[in-house]
């Protein structure tokens, strides 16, 4: 039989390969952390019960601030679906070898978190029985008929990306000593699957062509989600960077979640003879970039107009820079990208500890970012707030907003969580046959 | 026109005839014979009758048609033919009563606390004079709100209403953020509605009722022009503040005064809130020059909620 090397000098052989990277059952940690999403997502199930019985009312979003933490939560499901696309894609297309073991963590951040996306978007609807509308009497010119478009697209484009390479190791899995129950899922997921040349072949064929579709449209998603707000008038939203702004953002904070998952999972399942401190050393570097260019785009954003202070952007920035946003503003930008480039670029900062933490900097930062973005814009409209109520003129979210907007992150991790249970989190299939080629 | 107004009246002659007799069809009793005892009033009335028969009936037996015959959702999205509406705020003339935003609220059955129709307290330069600027919705004819709508509920009529229709909105509340004069409210809870009025259909030129879970606006009172009459704010108002008319007609009315409405905005200056976003709004406002009222007498009635605003 074979030996393989991968990095470090160990050689590993296929059927130790296969043995280490089969999904195990739950420990007691396990046990604990699945038991707590669970609870979290059920405290969310419930405030949306409240919402769906007494209506938006229950939120403090109201006639000014109409868009809240849902929509902020949105934009960040949707920015960090979006590393899916740059691990697999774009580092495939541009060979990048390294990155194998790396695309299923970053595929599945993808699905879930997209899937959580369009959910919490249903969430923030009025009326989330008139969906069909959107079908029955949708209007091409929306933004929003654009956003459903893509991220439908986007969603069935990244599910395959995440079931076609899936396919060799369903067949090792079939053959695996796993129960009944989930040998009959494998089964029926993968049983045509034999392996023949033919098949692979196919199956490499499909994952090329799905790898190039799917640069344009992640680029569409979150571009489209700019435009949700750049297509309005509003300060701080009617801008020209806003594309290229929250598309570097959105790779920025999925590379962020791909390395805490990288750190965790390598710790939980003693995977550090396949996710190696040369793979912490690489995704380092290129967190660092996705920091500073988030950085640059950041500086022309808020650099341009503070600049020129036009009357309706000096209230938003005023509230930005030294008002009622500022900590969390400074937070975002000195946690969520400053920091993280002074560790990142020694050759320390990019070890494995010191990247997790890292990357839980630039996670938070950039979900307190999306905050930022949604929220402050609509406390300073053109007009004066006359005639409303005092909690119009104020926005902090309810119980119920927390409750679900925490709900739907737990509701994404659990996702994750039982996907490693089920499916083994680092493809067996690609790294065995890397192996091979390297001899 | 003619045509249609002629049967519009006949259309009503019948209906009130057809309702006084549902009022009294009962078996082979004459449709005329009470049920119950009707106080004859001794006033005769002349009727057509569906036989063409002119005929002459007490005005007891007469029940009132609370409205013109209801329109199809169709009808309520094309608008009225060949009107084109438009308003002209003159802000010399407002103190700050808020007779406009009261008269709205009430006909609409708005939910307590929300108002269409805001007054804001204004002052362009740091040495300008301030003033009181009511704000309806201003029916652009470039409406950013249409333009993003995904599902066709807010749109522009060829009269140039810019309505909702409350059946269809989803709530997704684009419109609301893509509004620059932040016209649009939000039915955050079910409305606080009498019995009848949350049972009525749901029409797109009266908005009434208004949904939870749906946008909601000043929507020109189209009914009310139907019906000849003028909308809500602008019979309220009792400084004439408001002038309502068509653009065709080059008309615009406060109820007490008629101007032609190009000679107005010539002479008086007249703009358009702004006019740089490229909204263009049916709106125009006379600036509050050689004002009828200080803007000091209109603070009293300043919203309760405004003062703890900074």
């Amino acid at each position: 039989m074979t030996t393989i090397n991968i990095a470090d000098t160990t050689p590993v052989p296929a059927e130790q390969i296969a043995k280490d990277l089969l999904p195990q059952k739950f420990g007691r940690r396990g046990m604990i952390w699945t038991s707590v999403l669970i609870l979290l997502f059920l405290t969310g199930i419930i405030a949306y019960f409240r919402q769906l019985r007494q209506g938006l009312v229950v939120t403090s979003m109201r006639d000014y601030v109409s868009w809240g933490i849902y929509i902020s939560n949105f934009v960040f499901f949707v920015a960090i679906s979006l590393v899916g696309s740059l691990i697999t894609a774009v580092f495939r297309l541009a060979n990048v070898k390294w990155a194998t073991p790396l695309t299923r963590i970053a595929e599945i951040i993808a699905v879930s978190a997209i899937v959580f996306a369009a959910l919490i978007i249903i969430v923030d609807m009025g009326r989330p029985e008139r969906m069909l509308n959107l079908f029955i009497y949708g209007r091409i010119q929306s933004p929003i008929m654009w956003d459903v478009i893509v991220i439908s697209t986007y969603f069935v484009i990244s599910l395959l990306l995440l079931y076609l390479p899936l396919l060799p190791d369903l067949r090792i899995l079939i053959n695996s000593k796993a129960p009944q129950w989930l040998k009959r899922l494998y089964r029926f997921q993968g049983s045509f699957w034999k392996g023949t040349a033919e098949q692979f072949k196919i199956s490499e064929r499909s994952i090329t062509i799905l790898c190039i579709a799917i640069i344009p449209v992640a680029f569409s998603i979150h571009t489209v989600t700019s435009w949700l707000f750049a297509t309005t008038y509003r300060p701080g939203w009617d801008s020209t960077n806003f594309g290229a702004y929250f598309i570097s953002g959105a790779f920025l904070v999925g590379s962020g979640a791909v390395v805490v998952a990288m750190y965790v999972f390598r710790k939980y399942y003693h995977l550090e003879k396949y996710i190696t401190e040369m793979h912490f050393e690489k995704m380092g570097r290129v967190v660092v970039l996705l920091c500073l260019l988030y950085l640059y785009f950041n500086i022309n954003e808020y650099m341009v107009p503070a600049f020129k202070m036009k009357k309706p952007e000096e209230a938003h920035l005023g509230g930005l820079f030294t008002g009622e946003f500022a900590p969390m503003f400074w937070f975002a930008i000195v946690v969520g990208m400053i920091i993280p480039i002074i560790i990142l670029l020694f050759k320390k900062g990019r070890k494995p500890l010191p990247m997790f933490i890292t990357g839980i900097m630039i996670v938070v930062g950039a979900w307190f970012k999306r905050y930022l973005i949604v929220t402050p814009t609509l406390l300073h409209p053109f007009l004066p707030m006359s005639d409303v109520p005092a909690a119009y003129r104020h926005y902090f979210p309810s119980w119920e907003e927390w409750a679900i907007t925490i709900g739907s992150l737990a509701g994404a991790l659990l996702v994750m969580t039982f996907f490693v249970r089920i499916y083994p989190i680092i493809p067996i299939q690609e790294t065995i046959s890397e192996s091979h080629e390297e001899e | 026109m003619e045509n249609k107004k002629t049967s519009r009246r006949e259309f009503l002659a019948a209906t009130i005839l057809a309702s006084a007799g549902m009022a009294g069809c009962d078996g082979e009793n004459s449709p005329f014979t009470p049920e119950t005892e009707v106080a004859l009033t001794g006033e005769k009335v002349k009727l057509l009758s569906v036989k063409g028969e002119v005929i002459e009936v007490d005005r007891a037996f007469l029940k009132p048609v609370p409205d013109l015959p209801r329109l199809t959702n169709s009808e309520e999205r094309k608008g009225i033919p060949g009107k084109k509406f438009v308003m002209v705020i003159d802000l010399a003339r407002c103190k700050n009563l808020k007779k406009c935003q009261q008269a709205c609220n009430h006909m609409h059955y708005l939910h307590p606390g929300q108002s269409w129709i805001k007054v804001h307290s204004m002052q362009d330069g740091e040495h300008t004079a301030p003033y009181w600027q009511p704000t309806t919705c201003m029916h652009c004819d470039e409406p950013p709100c249409v333009k993003v709508c995904p599902v066709d509920a807010t749109f522009k009529r060829q009269d140039g209403i810019v309505a909702i229709d409350s059946n269809r909105c989803i709530g997704c509340r684009f419109c609301m953020a893509a509004c620059p004069y932040s016209t649009r409210v939000f039915n955050w809870e079910t409305p606080a509605l009498p019995e009848e009025v949350a049972k009525q259909h749901y029409s797109i030129e009266t908005s009434v009722p208004q949904k939870r879970g749906t946008v909601g606006k000043c929507d020109f009172c189209p009914d009310m022009v139907r019906k000849g009459e003028l909308p809500h704010c602008v019979s309220a108002c009792p400084n004439g503040v408001f002038m309502f008319g068509d653009m065709n007609e080059d008309t615009v009315t406060n109820g007490a005064d008629t101007f032609r409405f190009s000679e107005l905005i010539k002479d008086k200056a007249g703009y358009r809130l702004m006019e740089d976003l490229g909204t263009k709004p049916s709106v125009y406002y006379l600036p509050p020059v050689n004002r009828n009222f200080p803007f000091e007498s209109g603070l009293e009635n300043q919203n309760l909620n405004d003062h703890d605003h900074h």
